[in-house]
């Protein structure tokens, strides 16, 4: 969380902020949580307050997720996506950015292909910025609802052994975690081939394998990422058949575990590639807390964000 | 006014000899006409030039001045203002306007339009390949044999990427007395890239573009020329490998030149964590390390200039999203100071060295007598010359730029060395560090005190 010279609270990015903001938001996020599970699942916390939905990357589930958070917040919401603000016609994003400041929204969440554009974003509103994602650089909240996951789970962040496997050279949700994962205490690894893999990542303070099997008889959390397709065409590797005997959590490789660690994937799963769909079944519920995670922890950072001085 | 100048009490460095110690500069009809201690005044208009040093006015090997076709973001006009107040006589510019400068009209306009500003001379350097395609070659012959004599050619920021083209262009240039300067770059290695390739590119989720790219060009042009005999000059270097390649080829004798640009010597990418794109540029600012070897290289001779890659664009080109922002930096009104921030403070070069690097070895490289043009403060020379103050500190304001675009990285920065006056032609274009002269396109001043060509060789090579 970080503060501009106008006292509007920022969530630009995990590297940002420090170990009690992540902990202390992962607390409030569980009494949020609750709210979820009431008949009613509305606060008045954020009542009167507006906030701004800026998509300009496809996404469905971090949308939906910020959307159903601010609701539940009483916030009022406003949506502009990609394929149907005027962006698509070649307005500037500085240009939109005045337009929501002239409509006087309260915060922005935005997504973007662009990494640094919510940074940017903060020097033209005058208001909260939060980062949903922006290109290869940070997908704050989703670090976040990921470790309120693994610490509903399992009880214990600290000490904590946690693989990370796959396309980690393009994931967002990669250098976030990695991030929050360090603050925290936990242990991180990287299973990827080189190819996968950005230049000097080991400067980020994590180890490096380029073997799933071992990966698996070390970690208490597996977290595997989302493969394209278009990496094939790119040269980072052969085809998806090699990427899913290398490293495909595969029906054989699970069942040959001895002890199961908590299989992890910011979703969409492309089942038969990185996950044998039997596999996904069986893990199925962890991922699906993933997203309930997910409301909880972005109704917590709305509210750290704009809650404190209007209430 | 007074006919003439009479440059008082200045430190004179002029090439050979380099530093001269005190000495005043009488400057009548547009040429030198005496320099020498003690010199009276006799009604000339008199600058006290105590505390400063006097130099020949600098040469800039490598800027876009964006006319014909991107006159929003710069013109010649705005170009040779913002040169004249960074202290520059002589400004080459590069071919990647609309249409490109790959034939003699266009590079005739170019010449013609700086003429008629009259505040430093406007070189453009031609393409090597017509439309900067890199397919067919530009008429080389023709552009030389023009009004304005072109006499490098650059495809620019789009590299002949087909070797055997490049091999014959440098064939060809050999016949035609021409030199090629190449920007070095392996476009399938760093295409889409928004930075140097390294722990930062990771940390901020950008696109690297690695050193790689550039070594891979540089060998291959080194290769290349070694083969054809080619005089090659390497454009903006930005690696230790490529330092060190071209030291390599020098050592072997290969006539290549090189030249590094003040932001390349002066920043590294560390200072991106702000995703401030005015740090944005091609090649990138490269690593600590990197920087460290561009230092060595200019210390030990291999890196033979200075130029500054002026690359001015418009505010909405680069209050964009990071990936969208065009690559660039403007750099002729800061230049000098950073030479004298950097370098001379930090003890890299002498003084001597540095004025060398931004004035005769540039125009030593170009061949500048064919403009009739010399780099040095010498009677019957046509006076141009630069007169400023390496104590005075000043802070950068891009709002005070005379160029038409406020790209720079420096907004906000103190530096040290502050262009005085520049005297072009003759004449007084920068007073006291502002345009003296009347509002653009209204005088014909330039053209009537053309010196006549004084003969002899080349200015020398300083240090």
């Amino acid at each position: 969380m970080s503060e501009d010279g106008n006292g509007h609270r920022h969530l630009l990015s995990i590297a940002d902020v420090d170990r009690d903001f992540i902990i202390s938001l992962l607390d409030s996020a569980r009494s949020f949580a609750e709210v979820s599970t009431r008949p009613i699942k509305k606060v008045p916390a954020l009542r009167g307050r507006t906030i701004a939905n800026l998509f300009l990357e496809p996404s469905t589930r971090t949308r939906i997720s910020f959307e159903l958070a601010a609701k539940r917040l009483s916030a009022d919401v406003i949506s502009f996506s990609g394929s149907t603000s005027s962006i698509s016609k070649g307005e500037s994003l500085k240009d939109t950015a005045k337009t929501l400041v002239a409509m006087g929204v309260d915060a922005v969440v935005i997504r973007h292909s662009s990494a640094g554009s919510p940074k940017m974003l903060t020097g033209w509103v005058d208001c909260s910025v939060v980062n949903a994602g922006d290109g290869m650089h940070e997908h704050p909240t989703q670090a976040l609802l990921d470790l309120f996951t693994m610490r509903e789970r399992l009880g214990y962040l600290e000490g904590l052994k946690v693989a990370i496997v796959g396309d980690i050279d393009h994931s967002r949700v990669a250098r976030s975690n990695i991030h929050a994962l360090n603050k925290v205490g936990a242990e991180v690894l990287l299973v990827a081939p080189r190819s996968l893999l950005p230049q000097r990542i080991e400067g980020m303070g994590v180890d490096i394998t380029g073997s799933l099997d071992e990966a698996l008889g070390w970690c208490d959390v597996l977290y595997l990422l989302r493969i394209q397709l278009e990496r094939v065409e790119e040269s980072r590797f052969p085809s998806l058949r090699e990427y899913t005997l290398q490293y495909g959590l595969t029906q054989t490789r699970w069942s040959n575990l001895k002890r199961k660690p908590l299989v992890m994937h910011p979703g969409p799963m492309n089942r038969g590639v990185e996950i044998e769909s039997s596999v996904a079944d069986e893990v199925e519920s962890v991922i699906t807390g993933q997203v309930t995670a997910g409301v909880a922890v972005r109704m917590a950072v709305l509210y750290d964000l704009l809650g404190g001085s209007h209430g | 006014m007074a006919e003439g100048i009479l440059v008082k009490g200045g430190r004179i460095i002029s090439f050979p000899g380099g530093l001269r110690g005190e000495a005043d500069v009488l400057v009548r009809e547009g040429v030198i006409s005496r320099v020498e201690r003690g010199i009276m005044p006799g009604g000339e208009e008199v600058i006290d030039a105590s505390g400063c040093l006097v130099t020949p006015g600098l040469v800039d090997l490598h800027a876009h001045l964006r006319e014909p076709g991107m006159e929003y973001k710069e013109d010649v006009a705005s170009g040779s203002r913002a040169a004249a107040c960074g202290g520059y006589s002589a400004v080459f510019c590069m071919p990647n306007t609309e249409p490109a400068i790959d034939n003699s009209s266009v590079a005739e306009y170019v010449f013609d339009r700086g003429e008629d500003e009259g505040l430093c001379m406007v070189l453009p350097h031609g393409a090597i390949t017509q439309g900067r395609r890199g397919e067919a070659l530009a008429p080389m012959g023709e552009m030389g044999s023009c009004r304005a004599h072109v006499m490098g050619f650059s495809d620019d920021g789009n590299p002949v990427v087909d070797s055997e083209i490049m091999r014959r262009a440098m064939e060809y240039s050999r016949s035609m007395g021409a030199l090629i300067m190449s920007h070095c770059e392996e476009k399938s290695l760093s295409e889409g890239g928004q930075m140097n390739e390294g722990y930062y590119s990771t940390f901020l989720g950008l696109r690297g573009m690695p050193a790689e790219s550039e070594m891979i060009g540089v060998y291959r042009d080194l290769c290349l020329a070694e083969k054809t005999g080619a005089r090659l000059h390497l454009a903006h270097l930005s690696t230790a490998g490529s330092v060190e390649l071209v030291r390599t080829f020098k050592r072997r004798g290969i006539p290549v030149t090189c030249e590094v640009t003040p932001h390349h010597f002066s920043l590294n990418d560390s200072e991106l964590l702000t995703y401030d794109t005015s740090l944005k540029m091609n090649p990138p600012l490269r690593s600590a390390a990197d920087v460290e070897a561009l230092l060595e290289g200019l210390a030990d001779g291999t890196i033979d200039s200075i130029a500054t890659d002026h690359a001015p664009h418009a505010s909405h080109e680069k209050e964009t999203e990071f990936d969208q922002a065009e690559f660039g930096v403007v750099g002729l009104e800061t230049c000098l100071a950073l030479v004298v921030t950097k370098l001379l403070e930090t003890g890299v070069l002498s003084i001597e060295d540095a004025v060398a690097k931004l004035t005769a070895v540039p125009a030593r490289i170009m061949e500048m007598e064919r403009w009739d043009y010399r780099a040095r403060l010498q009677e019957d020379d046509p006076a141009n010359l630069v007169v400023f103050n390496p104590e005075i500190e000043w802070t950068v304001d891009p709002n005070a730029f005379k160029s038409r675009s406020r790209n720079t990285p420096f907004a906000g920065l103190k530096v040290r060395g502050k262009v005085l006056h520049t005297v072009f032609r003759g004449r007084m274009v920068v007073r006291d560090g502002d345009l003296a002269v009347r509002p653009p396109g209204t005088s014909e001043v330039a053209r009537n005190v053309m010196p006549t060509a004084a003969s002899g060789r080349g200015a020398g090579e300083g240090g």
